[in-house]
């Protein structure tokens, strides 16, 4: 045996989520419809508990299953994100399935089990894990993506984010087993031993970098594998794709940082090259194509495209940098960036699933119009998130560019802090057209129905954690760059 | 003699990979794919994998393929053009790599690796499936245990997204 009890308790907040999942799958059909909201709550509890649970293997690192699974301060920071933002995606999703008239008692129960899988990735030091994990989170977010059968868009998201996700997975599956060819085995600190010393110069080697880059690349849409994220943003329930654009990116970072810091820290030379002109391809393409979107969903998802860019220039900085100190201030920028972008965008979705047009969603940007009139609270949240996600002081999306930058300048990098500021500065020209919409303009009277707000108080409560989130790491991050820091991870 | 029968193998494994994308009947298409599951058993043999030789057909050509055949002939797919236009862009991305790959074989090499079993110690070492089985079900019982919950995602995951008619009002 290989595994002891000491094992299991260590992946306990996993099984308990899995045990939740499975639960919900077995009641929902013994379970009237008006009972449902049950299962909810179920989900909900088993969060909260798994979130004490996580809290409290914070402070020690161990290994579980023979070096598999690694939980330590890096995974449990991502780990409580994790369980955070699937909390706040069952209350959201408590009251737009309802509105949607979507029963779906499984839909929790695919959440959870997503929700594994990315505890399951950002947890794994082996390749073979970290992909199972991936797959887990993805084979169930395409069908949380295709949930609204009754309309295509739906369907066809759902069948698009399959077809791509598998094609990425196979790549990714290529660069991992070229890799275990190359070095003997899928344990990342066996492969960094293996290739600590070698350089590029071996094509296997060569070729499972470029290829786990792009598998990679393609979980966290970046730009050129980006292609895929408007359409599947735009066609999932709302509900899911908050929970797409906030969880699938933290979990898909948090897998990435851990192999390629990990496994190929010493090839950071050269993957930092490479991820040097994703990240300027992502900034360039995400913040100029979000500028001419019409539906709001769209433009989120270029947003979050060029987020992803913004978090890259942290990994930048820190393959780039040559101090121990620059390298961890870099993977801190990063794992700070995407919690901090998580409160936001998350607010942002929840503000636009509120929105309501004749049964169907708000999502045009035009139906915003007139909203501060109408709805005086919700456009100023709104407007919140929007400041915060163009990282205007005094709100988190600043302190979340601001520590990515500083990594860039120590390391060295000034330019590409320059050219980020450049681009954030073009966001915040679309962001702020949503402001302008809400408080500006009047809605047209030639359309029939304007749109309404659903309002509910587990809505309340997602929005208030949000709106509180930006607000209170605006004004004191020190908590949580507290956190990042203590989790970083250190180049092996 | 080993490196002829690889030779072999990893010929045909190629040349029907090419001709499943290649014919534009997607019954020959599924036919070379199952040519190819056979010399991909093949190569196991040679590597004295012969559980996964067995598994490689059983699963493969046996179940998946013949799935894949009864969909292709249910949908009544004669022939299929419409991904047939792509051969510049496939040309252009993939005669690139290619060159590339072999510029970098060429001039370096693949360093030579000790790997973690050679054919001969995995025909040695025990029994082939017994091997296996206690592989999966001690140091890999995690990833295992994983990959059990894709295949429940999977299934219910196909039931919900297929069953058309039942859950919602539909009515928007």
């Amino acid at each position: 045996m290989t595994f002891s009890p000491g094992d299991l308790f260590l992946i306990l907040p996993e099984l308990l989520v899995i045990t939740a999942a499975c639960l919900v799958l077995v009641l929902d059909p013994v379970l009237s419809s008006s009972q449902k909201d049950g299962l909810a709550w179920l989900s909900l509890g088993t969060l909260a508990i798994c979130m004490g649970l996580i809290a409290s293997q914070m402070n020690h690192a161990a290994s579980a299953f023979g070096g598999i699974v690694i939980i330590d301060a890096y995974a449990c920071f991502w780990r409580l994100l994790l369980c955070f933002v699937a909390g706040l995606t069952v209350l959201l999703s408590h009251t737009y399935l309802r509105e949607e008239r979507l029963y779906f008692g499984e839909y929790y129960g695919f959440v959870l089990l997503s929700l594994s899988g990315m505890m399951v990735m950002v947890s794994a030091a082996d390749l073979l894990t970290i992909y199972l994990g991936t797959e887990l989170m993805s084979l169930s977010l395409y069908v949380m993506a295709g949930l609204k059968r009754s309309e295509p868009r739906s369907l066809e998201a759902s069948a698009k984010y399959f077809v791509l996700g598998a094609f990425s997975s196979g790549i990714l599956l290529y660069g991992i087993s070229l890799l275990y060819g190359a070095t003997g085995s899928t344990r990342l600190p066996a492969i960094a031993a293996a290739i600590a010393g070698r350089s590029l110069d071996d094509p296997l080697l060569l070729a499972a970098t470029v290829l786990l880059a792009v598998g990679f690349g393609f979980k966290l849409a970046v730009v050129p594998f980006h292609m895929w994220t408007p359409d599947v943003y735009q066609g999932a329930p709302t509900s899911v794709t908050a929970f797409m654009a906030v969880a699938s990116k933290a979990a898909s970072f948090g897998a990435f940082l851990r192999v390629f810091v990990e496994g190929l820290g010493s090839l950071k030379a050269n993957w930092s090259a490479i991820f040097l002109l994703v990240c300027i391809a992502t900034l360039v393409l995400g913040n100029i194509v979000a500028l001419v979107q019409t539906n709001i969903k769209r433009m989120l998802a270029y947003s979050s495209i060029a987020h992803a860019g913004y978090a890259l220039i942290g990994v930048v900085a820190a393959g780039v940098a040559g101090t121990q100190t620059g390298e961890a201030n870099g993977i801190t920028a990063v794992m700070l960036y995407l919690a901090l972008y998580a409160f936001m965008t998350f607010g942002a979705f929840t503000i636009v699933a509120m929105l309501r047009k004749g049964g169907l969603d708000g999502d045009e940007i035009e139906d915003f119009s007139g909203l501060a009139a109408r709805h005086p609270l919700a456009a100023l949240l709104m407007l919140v998130f929007m400041v915060s996600l163009a990282g205007i002081p005094p709100t988190a999306g600043f302190i979340g560019k601001f520590y990515v930058f500083m990594a860039a300048v120590e390391a060295g990098l000034t330019w590409l802090a320059v050219l980020a500021l450049v681009f954030a500065a073009i966001s915040a020209y679309y962001y702020l057209r949503i402001i302008m919409v809400m408080y500006m303009r009047e809605p047209d009277p030639l359309t029939a129905a304007s749109p309404r707000l659903i309002m509910s108080p587990a809505l309340s409560i997602v929005l208030a954690c949000a709106v509180a989130g930006v607000v209170f790491f605006g004004l004191y991050p020190s908590p949580l760059v507290n956190l990042a820091g203590h989790a970083v991870l250190t180049f092996k | 003699m080993a490196e002829l029968f690889f030779g072999y193998f990893a010929g045909v494994i190629a040349l029907t990979a090419v001709l499943v994308v290649a014919l534009r009947n997607p019954v020959y298409s599924a036919l070379a794919l199952l040519v190819l599951f056979f010399h991909v058993a093949g190569l196991y043999v040679t590597l004295h994998a012969e559980f996964l030789a067995a598994v490689q057909l059983i699963v493969y050509a046996g179940a998946i393929l013949v799935l894949y055949l009864f969909v292709v002939m249910l949908l009544n797919l004669k022939q299929d053009d419409r991904y047939h236009h792509q051969w510049r862009i496939a040309a252009f991305v993939c005669v690139p790599l290619l060159l590339e790959f072999l510029v970098l074989l060429a001039g370096n090499g693949v360093a030579p690796q000790s790997s973690p079993l050679t054919a001969e110690q995995t025909a040695a070492a025990s029994d082939n499936t017994m091997a296996i089985g206690t592989t999966l079900f001690t140091t890999y019982l995690f990833p295992f245990e994983v990959a059990s919950l894709i295949l429940l995602v999977a299934m219910i995951g196909a039931i919900i997204l297929a069953k058309r008619d039942i859950g919602e009002g539909g009515q928007t």
